[in-house]
């Protein structure tokens, strides 16, 4: 196993005493097999135990540990060491107010994803003797690919559009209502599509495409966002070109 | 949590400069300039139309000045990089789901360019070409 020492910056804050964020460096010595998140950990338990930082899976499943690395939005357990060179900067998730060190305050994401309602609002009342609900394999496909996201907010940290107008809803919130809009089970949208369909929603999203670059589970939340504006769109002439579509 | 949370501010007018993927961004944004702006000299060139044989000549007299000329070469790599970069963001946009399976993403995109063709062709006979 070989050895390569890697400077690794951290931007540090400790709100009791820091008026700003600040850069400070590290030794580190890491392992070839080793990924960003290791080498936290390592200065954590052998060079400075007051380094913030969140983490849990180690998997790329729990979408705890993103960070930007390099100025880019990353989950820390999935990027290896050996893609990067000998200094790496490592700084919390862009366009989040930061806690302390590389931990970042997700309060506005956790409320923009509640606003969009993303669970099963059944179409229609239906009690367990009634049995279950079908859905066959297409109808699951439909939505299956958004369903994958795992709360990172990576998309959040690239989004250009996010860190300019904060009161946009953002990209994982809406791919969720997306997926939600989908499920043959659901009979929501004309909900969500008060908060999905406003300026703050899907109008202010210019396909930069962002976060669709940087999603560790390829939900593709961009894509997403443009089927919904399609979708938006075509409700908006049947509302006004033919009044008598309306059920 | 005691102290107060840091917020970073993104400056407004430069973040762009940041990555490569948002110069990108701006540059496909920015290719819809040129064409607008050809919008423009073609809604103008209707007007000179309506307004006579005398003004219509002086319209096709400007549109042979070597500005002009520059002007629309410009516009025209504008426009095919502006189609280029939209139809390769199709696939994301316009999931066709046939069965379990999507549409696979060349088949979207070859659609576009098919009609890009078609309605060239029909603006070329239409035009006399």
């Amino acid at each position: 196993m070989s050895e390569r020492q890697v400077e690794v910056e951290i931007l540090r804050y400790d709100p009791e005493t820091d008026q700003a964020p600040k850069l400070q460096s590290y030794s580190v010595p890491c392992q070839e097999e080793w990924v960003v998140l290791d080498a936290i950990t390592y200065i954590k338990d052998h060079i400075d135990t007051t380094v913030s930082f969140r983490w849990s899976c180690h998997m790329a499943v729990c979408g705890s540990c993103g960070m930007m690395v390099n100025g880019e939005p990353a989950l820390s357990c999935k990027s290896f060491l050996r893609d990067y060179p000998d200094k790496i900067r490592i700084e919390p998730l862009a366009h989040f107010p930061i806690v302390r060190d590389l931990v970042v305050q997700l309060d506005d994401f956790m409320e923009k994803l509640n606003r969009v309602k993303p669970y099963i609002i059944p179409k229609e009342k239906k009690s367990v003797s009634d049995g279950q609900h079908k859905q066959s394999p297409a109808q699951l496909k439909a939505f299956n690919q958004y369903t994958l996201c795992i709360n990172c907010t990576l998309c959040y940290a690239a989004c250009p559009q996010y860190g300019l107008v904060p009161d946009f809803i953002g990209p994982a919130a809406m791919a969720l209502a997306h997926r939600y809009n989908l499920d043959s089970r659901d009979g929501g949208r004309d909900q969500r599509q008060e908060v999905v369909a406003t300026d703050e929603g899907v109008w202010e999203c210019s396909f930069v495409g962002a976060c669709s670059d940087v999603c560790p589970k390829q939900v593709d939340p961009a894509g997403a966002i443009q089927q919904m504006k399609i979708a938006s769109t075509v409700d908006w002439y049947k509302e006004h070109l033919m009044p008598w579509s309306k059920p | 949590m005691s102290g107060k949370a840091y917020i970073r501010e993104m400056p407004k007018t430069t973040w762009w400069l940041s990555h490569s993927r948002y110069r990108r961004y701006v540059a496909r944004e920015v290719t819809c300039i040129p064409i607008g702006i050809y919008t423009a000299v073609l809604i103008w060139g209707l007007m000179r139309l309506s307004q006579g044989a005398l003004a219509w000549e002086g319209f096709l007299g400007a549109l042979n000045s070597p500005l002009s000329i520059l002007f629309h070469l410009v516009a025209f790599v504008f426009a095919i990089v502006h189609t280029i970069s939209w139809f390769n963001v199709t696939p994301s946009a316009m999931r066709v789901q046939i069965g379990e399976d999507f549409a696979p993403g060349a088949v979207i995109i070859g659609v576009h360019y098919a009609g890009w063709v078609v309605v060239s062709l029909i603006v070329l006979f239409m035009a006399g070409v």
